[in-house]
């Protein structure tokens, strides 16, 4: 086990047909990145970055994309935890369910979200002559679309993380009496925090870039509803350097975000 | 897949910290993977089908033509590409509909259009200045409308009721034809609208108030007869200050050759006038 456990690869020649697509693939994903710094607007990049627009739609997205992660924190760990440890009728179904906005186009989320929470929408509806609260073309609005697609990338990764858990630390604490919550307390939630940092960390991701969802749920309006991603598809129409000024701020952020945590909470090498 | 994904992507909490970050990474590059491929479905122009190509060929030269045209278009000029494909059998027209400004972007970028109609001179002059065509041709007029949901919940009668701010109004953003235009007309009434959202295209705007999200909107009159009944028009008078011209152009090196300027010539023709006409334009 020890002399397997190595960190050297395994000699030999590498083998061309993984070495090639491998290349490929990674062209394939950095080349259209390299084509923003190449055709960016270096000469008058400051004073673009200095417009109030650019700035508002780059507070307005880290807000929301944080928000929307407290959001899924709050309610999607209970959700993995239900998952992956209660023995729930039918759970393959529900896991499915959970994870559809995985795969659903956000412009379609965007819609159902509408249909459900809008002004006229079988809940919203409701929420408006009960609370005067609506949603749609409201930075919480675009709160509630960021959260909805985001949510699955955290259920996945902590129910991951909780059927990886040894559940024999969980039983010991409780023949020693302590309450399913105390366990899930002092003893679940600290075993799969790792598996929350990295959840927490995809979803934030996926809320900084969400756009279908957001578009079509919660409008267009700047400083309320216009994220990042908003600001550069409407830029694009007449302004494509405005536009390619935006993707790199949003690229910026996220690369500087994703190295961060890695610095701060999953240290490595 | 999902599952394993799942597994994949959190390694046990007794895993040293850098395989964390590791399949952290692998899960964020999939999961994006993932959801890329289901979330980039539409607004790709369109391109000729290679299954079509080789079908066709057996009758001759290319006989695809492909329509960039403004969203506020989708109902005449479909019914003018059926037309054309009767007139020119053999053929099929493919169409591109969105905001004016985005396909100017997009044929400026080298989209393989063959005909560019769009709702404005503004935008049609983003593909002149290109070099990417020919001097464009008026071919119809469009006029705004206050649109309302059916039975006009908000009580709007004129423009200036959506300067009050308990009604909520949709435009189209100003980089887009129906937003400059509703701009105009605004400021020819001279009103201050503070709307809740700012589309980016004129059906986008219709959908908030088809679904009585919006109590009001500035739309063509177009789209009005388009949404068949769903919902109401009101006609104002500031709308004459802000109308609409529409100007096509076959495109420079359009890949359809000669068939590209033949179906601007059905646009331009009496049929094509009364298909427009019938969808609300006025024809010059």
């Amino acid at each position: 086990m020890t002399a397997a456990r190595g960190d050297g690869p395994v000699r030999g020649r590498l083998p061309w047909v993984l070495v090639a697509p491998a290349l490929l693939g990674l062209a394939f994903l950095v080349l259209p990145l390299a084509g923003l710094l190449v055709r960016a607007p270096w000469g008058t990049l400051p004073e673009r970055l200095a417009e109030p627009q650019v700035l508002e739609a780059l507070r307005l997205s880290l807000v929301t994309a944080s928000a929307a992660t407290v959001v899924c924190l709050v309610l999607g760990v209970p959700l993995a935890w239900l998952l992956a440890r209660v023995d729930l009728p039918g759970r393959r179904v529900v896991r499915a369910l959970v994870t559809v906005p995985l795969v659903l186009p956000p412009v379609v989320g965007g819609v159902a979200l509408l249909l459900v929470l809008g002004r006229r929408g079988l809940a919203g509806q409701w929420l408006e002559s009960a609370f005067g609260v609506t949603l749609p073309f409201t930075t919480a609005g675009v709160v509630v679309a960021e959260a909805f697609v985001a949510m699955p990338f955290l259920v996945i990764s902590v129910e991951g993380a909780l059927r990886a858990a040894d559940q024999r630390y969980e039983e010991a604490a409780a023949t020693l009496g302590a309450s399913r919550w105390t366990v899930f307390r002092r003893v679940t939630l600290p075993l799969v925090a790792p598996g929350v940092l990295a959840g927490a960390v995809l979803c934030w991701a996926r809320a900084l870039g969400e756009f279908g969802a957001t578009i079509t749920f919660a409008g267009n309006f700047p400083g309320t509803t216009r994220t990042m991603p908003l600001a550069v598809y409407l830029a694009l129409e007449t302004e494509p350097e405005a536009a390619i000024v935006l993707s790199l701020v949003l690229l910026a952020v996220s690369v500087v975000i994703l190295a961060g945590l890695r610095d701060r909470w999953v240290s490595g090498p | 897949m999902l599952r394993r994904l799942a597994r994949r992507a959190v390694a046990p909490p007794v895993a040293p910290p850098v395989s964390v970050l590791m399949s952290l990474l692998m899960a964020l590059l999939m999961a994006v993977a993932v959801a890329g491929l289901a979330g980039c479905g539409g607004g790709r122009p369109a391109t000729g089908g290679a299954a079509d190509g080789t079908a066709e060929s057996a009758e001759g030269a290319a006989k695809e033509v492909t329509v960039f045209a403004a969203a506020s278009l989708t109902g005449s000029f479909t019914e003018l590409g059926r037309a054309f494909e009767a007139a020119h059998p053999g053929t099929s027209v493919r169409f591109n509909f969105g905001s004016s400004a985005t396909l100017a972007q997009q044929i400026v970028q080298g989209a393989p259009a063959d005909v560019f109609a769009a709702a404005s001179p503004a935008t049609m002059e983003t593909v002149t200045d290109a070099g990417r065509a020919g001097p464009p041709v008026t071919f119809a007029r469009n006029t705004l409308r206050i649109a309302v949901p059916a039975g006009n919940p908000a009580g709007v009668e004129e423009l200036k009721d959506l300067a009050d701010p308990a009604v909520k109004v949709a435009l189209c953003a100003e980089q887009v034809p129906c937003g400059a235009a509703a701009a105009k007309a605004l400021d020819a009434a001279g009103l201050a609208v503070r709307p809740v959202t700012l589309e980016q295209d004129v059906k986008a705007t219709l959908t908030k108030v088809e679904l009585g999200e919006v109590d009001a909107a500035l739309v063509y009159r177009t789209d009005v007869i388009a949404s068949a009944g769903k919902v109401e028009g009101i006609a104002f008078p500031e709308a004459d200050q802000a109308v609409n011209d529409y100007p096509i152009a076959a495109l420079t090196g359009a890949p359809a050759g000669p068939l590209a300027r033949r179906f601007v010539d059905l646009v331009l023709s009496q049929p094509g006038k009364d298909a427009l006409t019938k969808a609300g334009f006025e024809t010059p």
